[in-house]
């Protein structure tokens, strides 16, 4: 909430005449409150993300390996984190603040930011682990492999492609969503966009923000599928 | 380890949970060190599942199975398995790693040391008839002949004293096949393994086996012997059914035209009018060259082109009635 108050741009005027006379898009401004407003919300942004998504992770991964192992959990996870992700985001945000021990903080935030995470990845990383050929499968345990090494051998870097395809769309939904966090706790690149919504003159902050929303959701994908990439040299070779 | 196992198969049985026939009936058979067994019958028969008792990919319900008298119950089921070499029709080769990786599987799980696994990959790839730079390659890049042979070469890895080998190379087409089999019988002249082949097809059966077993629906052991007894002797008329109609032609194939006893040539058999056979080809192969050329008798040659004596139609059909 402290770091909340750094980013309540100053608008009022100033020696910024673009602005005191609400041209439309004023580059000057963004230039100028670049270190004070803009930067810090992107950071604040990258934060909110990293976090949900890694936690987000966690969580999807743990029941992902969970339902691999034993069938009957897949039904139940499903459900449940289907529910969550298909409860509006406003709504989300609105029935956790009611929880007395939650406020508006941004524990609330990445509780619901996580929450939208958990159908993606559980799906995704399951149906990678699923994925595996049967003969695959067959053979490693043929060869004497165990469960546990059959899933970190064979499974877990053959599922790294559907598992990456998750984390990807995970993050740009996140990416997204975090911006209506702002509604609850004032960080992030929402911010600047709450304060132009509320100002109804000044449009500048709301294009900027909403613009590096939009680049931040597109570098991350890009370095997902980087990462991607790198971790799965197999993936590209085709036959010669 | 030793370089091959005695496999016992004694009174062996599987029921599956909730199913009421056997899918094994009493299955009893030995396999001397260093054969090849084929184990065959159709579909359905319970061939795949009497291999995979062996390596505990199944649990026998009753009886016992043993490498060189020993059980195999009291194993523990992975370490019982990097001991036994194990390839499948699919191969199942590791899409993620390359051949060197996939064939240094076994050896890495039993913690050999690295310059040796480097070695043992070396060797083995010469061994398939495979290029040394194919290590590097992913499986996704080569053809399913090279496939199947770095599956066997994965199999091998760890010099097990047995191998199972499940339709190994029912997947690919008739000429590879072929080239394949005749690989793995050359391959299995250096290495001499015990090796439990199971196949649907009784010509590769007659062709790999030093022994067969026949098994029928129900997992019954319907025959084990010998290409040449099956062919000669089928112990009743399933096997006769299932050895097929042309098992006399089946047992010329056999036979080398160098093992009949050759009639002694005559200045009087015209050498150019007659065909001339090679000495190492199958009989079978001659009686169609005698066919096509018109003639009752041809001449056989040995390798460096020296005629070894007169082969006739009339000999080859003796033949069959007195086995060599």
């Amino acid at each position: 909430m402290i770091i909340a108050q750094t980013v309540i741009p100053n608008f009022g005027g100033g020696p910024n005449s673009c602005v005191r006379e609400n041209r439309g898009f004023c580059l000057s401004w963004v230039q100028d409150n670049w270190n004070s407003v803009l930067w810090p919300a992107v950071r604040q942004h990258i934060e909110l993300t990293a976090i949900a998504v890694v936690i987000g992770f966690v969580i999807a991964f743990g029941l992902a390996l969970l339902a691999h192992r034993r069938r009957g959990f897949e039904t139940p996870i499903t459900v449940s984190t289907g529910v969550l992700y298909t409860i509006p985001s406003l709504a989300l945000f609105q029935i956790l603040v009611g929880f007395s021990f939650l406020g508006l903080n941004r524990l609330t935030v990445e509780i619901a930011l996580v929450s939208y995470t958990l159908l993606i990845l559980f799906r995704n990383t399951l149906e990678g682990l699923r994925g595996v050929p049967a003969e695959v499968r067959e053979a490693a345990l043929g060869m004497g492999l165990t469960r546990r090494q059959i899933l970190t051998r064979v499974e877990l870097p053959l599922a790294l492609p559907a598992i990456v395809a998750g984390l990807r769309i995970a993050t740009v939904t996140v990416i997204s969503l975090a911006t209506v966090a702002a509604f609850i706790d004032d960080e992030g690149l929402g911010s600047p966009i709450f304060r132009a919504i509320q100002s109804n003159v000044f449009k500048t902050e709301l294009f900027a923000a909403g613009g590096l929303a939009v680049i931040l959701a597109l570098l991350a994908d890009a370095a997902l599928v980087l990462a991607q990439r790198l971790v799965t040299p197999w993936a590209r070779r085709q036959r010669a | 380890m030793s370089s091959a196992a005695t496999v016992e198969f004694a009174h062996v049985a599987k029921r599956y949970p909730g199913r009421e026939e056997y899918a094994i009936r009493d299955l009893s058979f030995t396999v001397p060190a260093g054969e090849v067994c084929v184990l065959v019958g159709p579909s359905g028969c319970g061939k795949t599942t009497a291999m995979r008792l062996v390596n505990r990919m199944i649990e026998l319900t009753s009886g016992d199975i043993l490498l060189d008298g020993q059980s195999i119950l009291g194993r523990d089921e992975a370490q019982l398995r990097r001991e036994i070499g194990y390839a499948i029709q699919q191969v199942g080769l590791f899409p993620h790693v390359n051949v060197g990786d996939n064939i240094a599987t076994v050896p890495r799980l039993l913690g050999w040391d690295k310059p040796r696994i480097r070695a043992r990959i070396e060797e083995l790839l010469e061994l398939v008839g495979l290029e040394p730079e194919m290590r590097r390659r992913y499986p996704a890049q080569l053809s399913g002949g090279q496939r199947q042979r770095v599956g066997v070469a994965r199999a091998l890895a760890a010099d097990p004293p047995l191998m199972l080998m499940d339709e190994p190379f029912g997947a690919i087409d008739p000429i590879t096949r072929a080239r394949l089999q005749d690989e793995f019988l050359r391959l299995q002249t250096e290495i001499r393994k015990t090796v439990l082949f199971v196949t649907h097809d009784i010509d590769e059966a007659i062709k790999m086996g030093d022994r067969i077993a026949v098994l029928r629906h129900g997992g019954e052991l319907a025959q084990f012997a010998t290409p040449g007894e099956l062919l000669m002797h089928p112990a009743d008329e399933f096997v006769e059914q299932f050895v097929g109609a042309d098992r006399a032609l089946k047992r010329l194939a056999l036979t080398r035209v160098r093992d009949l006893e050759l009639r002694v040539l005559m200045s009087e058999h015209d050498r150019n009018g007659h065909v001339r056979i090679a000495a190492d080809e199958s009989v079978r192969d001659a009686l169609a060259k005698l066919l096509q050329s018109g003639r009752q008798e041809g001449i056989v040659v040995d390798a460096d082109g020296s005629e070894r004596g007169v082969i006739s139609i009339d000999l080859i059909s003796r033949s069959l009635e007195n086995p060599a």
